[in-house]
């Protein structure tokens, strides 16, 4: 069986499954609560100098129906008393002291304000400090959180100053809200940081109510840019984890944060060097519970790959993140579309049509294939076709009164293959699975790169190249 | 000027019938209607558009839900069928726009496309607003409708939006024709008709009530209007031809089914028999059971497989409790004042497949009501009297349109519903109608041309 047992940055972890530091982790009698349901670690929501909140403070962008596809925030971190999360940390620690307790800390850029922070969670019995460098609202404002993420300078400092006095792994929190995660990454290990956590919340603005013109959430008539997470800011917290991870001078012990609630998820980050996650959106959305699927899910995983830890699958995907100039311009796949699964909706063919290359065609009744039918051709003759209520007893062959629900072959697309670039749009739109797969084609050629043409002469260096600084 | 535009105040209401004929298919909320819209794919050309007589754009209006645009919604429906809200509720959508769905193919569970298009309509109609179109600028042409229901209905709506006069003749004191008096209360209230035609009277269609046409004012009308549309439905249900159906007792299901509609009949006796195995012959059944009969038995002399009534609703009326003698054929009728039984006998099929009664098997099923459903007559008779036979060409008693305009074979004259199909479907009835309002004005259009 295998074991999801794991040590971070020194710390030894029941499972790498750790509440972020967020309102799921306020306070002890939560944190306890979460430890029975599960999870093998929490980040304390973020001790300070306590604030006051304002009321509203979440909003949420729905999808298709599907609640909270991303979620926003304007809380800012712990309103209770030092004193009082502290207290509480000693209490959880010592009722269970096999999980693991990370203080969030954020204080005023004082390098004795930080030392004394430090002394008092680590005397409290926290097994590690998460510097919150990230919180992108409201407390950016006065000088913390993302307002030291986002200078390079500041976050190599403040790590320092934490690195003096901490005797316990010192994660620092990255913020997204900044063009190259790397830069600040790169600081916070130069200040002696032992790990790493990415990402925090995105700058947002999640809606306008249109009855008021109200941005959400409203706090009295007015709104402030909050900070976003969920499921929508997965694929950028992939991105930016890989980023840090593969960078030699940036990479540390990853806790990796972003739109996790499946064990998939936690997976995904694992793949791209994460040691433990982070989950706080699908928590506050369905309750601590959802832990159990994480680790069932992860571990049965495992089991089918022939994983025995972490360890064994840690990263694997980094090497497999390249530059787009390393990608093999001679590899071509083709949509191949199984007809016996297709149930003829045909939004693979207007996706192709008015999204892609024109190169799925509804032309198999047809006595010659026609690539030049468009779609308002199509739905033209189905507009224009009389249809009538079966009725058996009116119509001699009785068809159609009770199915057989039959793709008719009209409605099975063609993909022509010639045509085809293998963008993947058709099978993504796809609604049944497996109907529509990509499917390799030899082209007869050995792999190249467009570095490799470049160094070959195939094609010139880019005229535009000169000059850009980025390059 | 027309008569009057508050149908619905007129509606007989009967607080019994209401409460023994509760919606078989209940409204959704808004909350159930934009779950459901959610899970629609969005198909292009979509199939449940295309098995839609009327082509209404199934995923466009469905998606408008979804997008909390309900005006839109409901105006997607209305522009493609002008009775949306009585096709929503009548139609039979399991062998229309929901058995077409693709979902059948990916989990089996297809849109619930007619309660979505209620949805869409209730909306429309409880906010009160008017109907999202209005009237053409007035071209000084008239059209004589004759026949008040579906195919009329639709047909006048094409005229108004173009700017034509539509006067509609119907022998009722009340306009729809079937859609008002024939169609299950369970499925369309006579209230929710009268309510949409209603909505519709707000484009200046004209209304005479209680005025039958026959041939001489039919000739009359032609002399006085641009063209004439014929939305004649079928006639009379057919008599059995056996001795003593004029007893007391015996009715048919159009009458039985406008009966307890418009609340004059509000029970049933203990023991019904209804003759005939097709769709209207399971709502007269069903009515018998939810009106209070004990046993209502369905006549039929072939057997299931042959029944010309829907699958889903045998199994409707079977969940009622209705049940069934097949392979029977009545044969006499007992009682002297009132009727007291049914004289039937088995039936066989011989070699040649023709049905013959089996010898020594008769038998008498004791009842108090018969109720005879086997099917229409036509009554485009008049149509043909007095010189018109060349005008108007009828088959079997069907006037043969044009599909596409509605057009007859005497130009001036157009026609749609049941008395061009021979009896399908409220829908069927809105797509002729509309097609032939669209034929009607394409065709004075090209009289101006040539004139």
């Amino acid at each position: 069986m295998p074991t999801l047992e794991t040590t971070f940055a020194g710390i030894k972890c029941l499972n790498p499954f750790w509440l972020a530091s967020a309102p799921p982790t306020n306070c002890g009698e939560q944190i306890m609560r979460a430890f029975d349901a599960g999870w093998g670690g929490a980040v304390w929501k973020t001790i300070g100098e306590p604030i006051t909140n304002v009321s509203s403070r979440y909003s949420s962008i729905d999808w298709n129906g599907q609640k909270m596809m991303g979620f926003n925030n304007i809380e800012l971190i712990s309103d209770r008393p030092i004193e009082v999360n502290l207290r509480e940390i000693a209490e959880v620690k010592r009722r269970y002291p096999k999980h693991v307790v990370i203080a969030s800390l954020m204080v005023e850029s004082k390098r004795e304000t930080w030392h004394d922070i430090v002394q008092r969670a680590e005397d409290a019995g926290a097994d590690g400090l998460e510097l919150n460098f990230g919180c992108p609202h409201g407390m950016s404002e006065r000088g913390m959180g993302s307002a030291v993420g986002q200078v390079p300078e500041y976050c190599e400092q403040i790590t320092g100053w934490v690195k003096e006095k901490a005797r316990t792994p010192v994660i620092v929190k990255l913020t997204p809200n900044i063009s190259d995660i790397r830069i600040p990454a790169r600081a916070a290990k130069r200040g002696g940081a032992d790990a790493l956590s990415a990402i925090n919340t995105i700058n947002s603005i999640t809606s306008i109510d249109l009855d008021t013109l109200e941005p959400r959430p409203m706090v009295d008539g007015k709104s402030s840019h909050g900070g976003y997470c969920g499921p929508a800011v997965k694929p950028i917290a992939l991105n930016m984890v890989q980023q840090v991870m593969s960078d030699p001078d940036a990479a540390l012990p990853m806790s990796g944060i972003g739109g996790i609630g499946t064990w998939q998820d936690a997976a995904e980050f694992i793949l791209l060097g994460s040691g433990t996650v982070q989950v706080c959106t699908a928590a506050m959305h369905y309750g601590y519970r959802i832990v159990e699927d994480m680790a069932d899910g992860l571990q049965a995983w495992m089991r089918r790959k022939g994983y025995e830890t972490l360890d064994d699958f840690r990263g694997l995907s980094l090497p497999k993140v390249r530059e787009w100039k390393h990608l093999n311009l001679n590899y071509k796949v083709v949509a191949h579309i199984h007809e016996s699964k297709c149930i003829g909706c045909d939004l693979c063919y207007t996706a192709c049509w008015d999204g892609a290359h024109q190169c799925i065609h509804l032309d198999r009744t047809l006595p010659a294939p026609d690539h030049t039918r468009t779609p308002d051709m199509v739905a033209a003759e189905s507009r224009g076709r009389i249809s009538t209520t079966p009725i058996p007893k009116l119509d001699i062959d009785g068809a159609g009164v009770d199915g057989p629900y039959r793709t008719p072959l009209s409605r099975i697309p063609r993909v022509d293959e010639v045509e085809c670039v293998g963008c993947n749009l058709c099978s993504l739109v796809c609604p049944v699975p497996e109907c529509i797969t990509m499917e390799r084609i030899d082209t007869g050629l050995p792999p190249q790169t467009w570095e490799e043409r470049v160094a070959a002469g195939i094609v010139p260096q880019n005229a535009g190249d000169a000059g850009n600084p980025n390059l | 000027m027309s008569e009057q535009t508050n149908f619905y105040s007129q509606s007989p209401g009967s607080a019994e019938i209401a409460s023994r004929f509760p919606d078989l298919h209940p409204a959704f909320d808004k909350t159930a209607a934009v779950t459901e819209a959610h899970r629609c794919l969005y198909c292009f050309d979509a199939p449940c558009t295309a098995a839609c007589p009327t082509h209404i754009d199934v995923p466009r209006f469905i998606k408008k839900i979804a997008s909390d645009n309900l005006e839109g919604s409901a105006k997607t429906i209305l522009d493609a069928n002008i009775l949306g809200a009585s096709c929503s509720r009548a139609c039979p959508v399991e062998v229309l726009c929901e058995g077409a769905c693709v979902m059948h193919r990916y989990n089996k569970q297809p849109i619930e496309i007619g309660r979505l298009q209620r949805f869409a309509m209730d909306v429309l109609h409880e906010s009160g607003a008017p109907l999202p179109f209005s009237p053409g600028k007035d071209t000084g042409k008239s059209v004589a409708l004759i026949g008040g229901g579906p195919a009329s209905l639709a047909c006048a709506a094409e005229l108004r939006r173009r700017g034509i006069r539509a006067e509609i003749f119907d022998a009722r004191p009340l306009p729809g024709g079937l859609n008002t008096y024939g169609i299950a209360e369970y499925k369309l209230p006579l209230a929710e008709s009268l309510r949409e035609i209603d909505l519709l009277s707000q484009l200046g269609v004209e209304f005479r009530f209680n005025t039958t046409v026959d041939a001489a004012q039919l000739a009359a009308l032609e002399a006085s209007h641009n063209a004439v549309f014929l939305g004649l439905g079928l006639g009379a249900i057919h008599r059995l031809g056996i001795a003593g159906e004029e007893t007391a007792g015996v009715t048919n299901a159009l009458d039985y089914i406008a009966g307890y509609k418009s609340g004059e009949i509000t029970s049933a006796p203990q023991r019904v028999a209804v003759i005939g195995a097709g769709n209207t012959a399971i709502d007269a059944a069903n009515a018998a059971v939810r009106l209070g009969a004990r046993e209502v038995h369905m006549v039929y002399r072939r057997g299931p497989e042959q029944m010309s009534a829907f699958a889903f609703e045998y199994e409707h009326a079977k969940q009622e409790g209705v049940k069934f003698l097949w392979h029977v054929m009545p044969i006499g009728l007992k009682g002297t004042d009132k009727v007291e039984a049914l004289e039937l006998v088995k039936l066989e099929t011989t070699s040649d497949g023709s049905l013959v009664p089996k010898a020594g098997e008769e038998f008498s099923l004791p009842v108090d009501l018969i109720v005879l459903a086997i099917g229409q007559a036509t009554h485009t008779e008049f149509l043909v009297a007095e010189g018109k036979a060349s005008t108007v060409k009828l088959e079997r008693g069907r006037i043969l349109i044009d599909r596409a305009t509605g057009q007859t074979s005497s130009p001036k004259y157009f026609a749609g519903g049941d008395c061009t199909n021979g009896g399908r479907e409220v829908v069927d009835a809105v797509a002729d109608g509309k097609r032939a309002g669209i034929g009607i004005a394409a065709w004075l259009e090209g009289q101006d041309a040539n004139a």
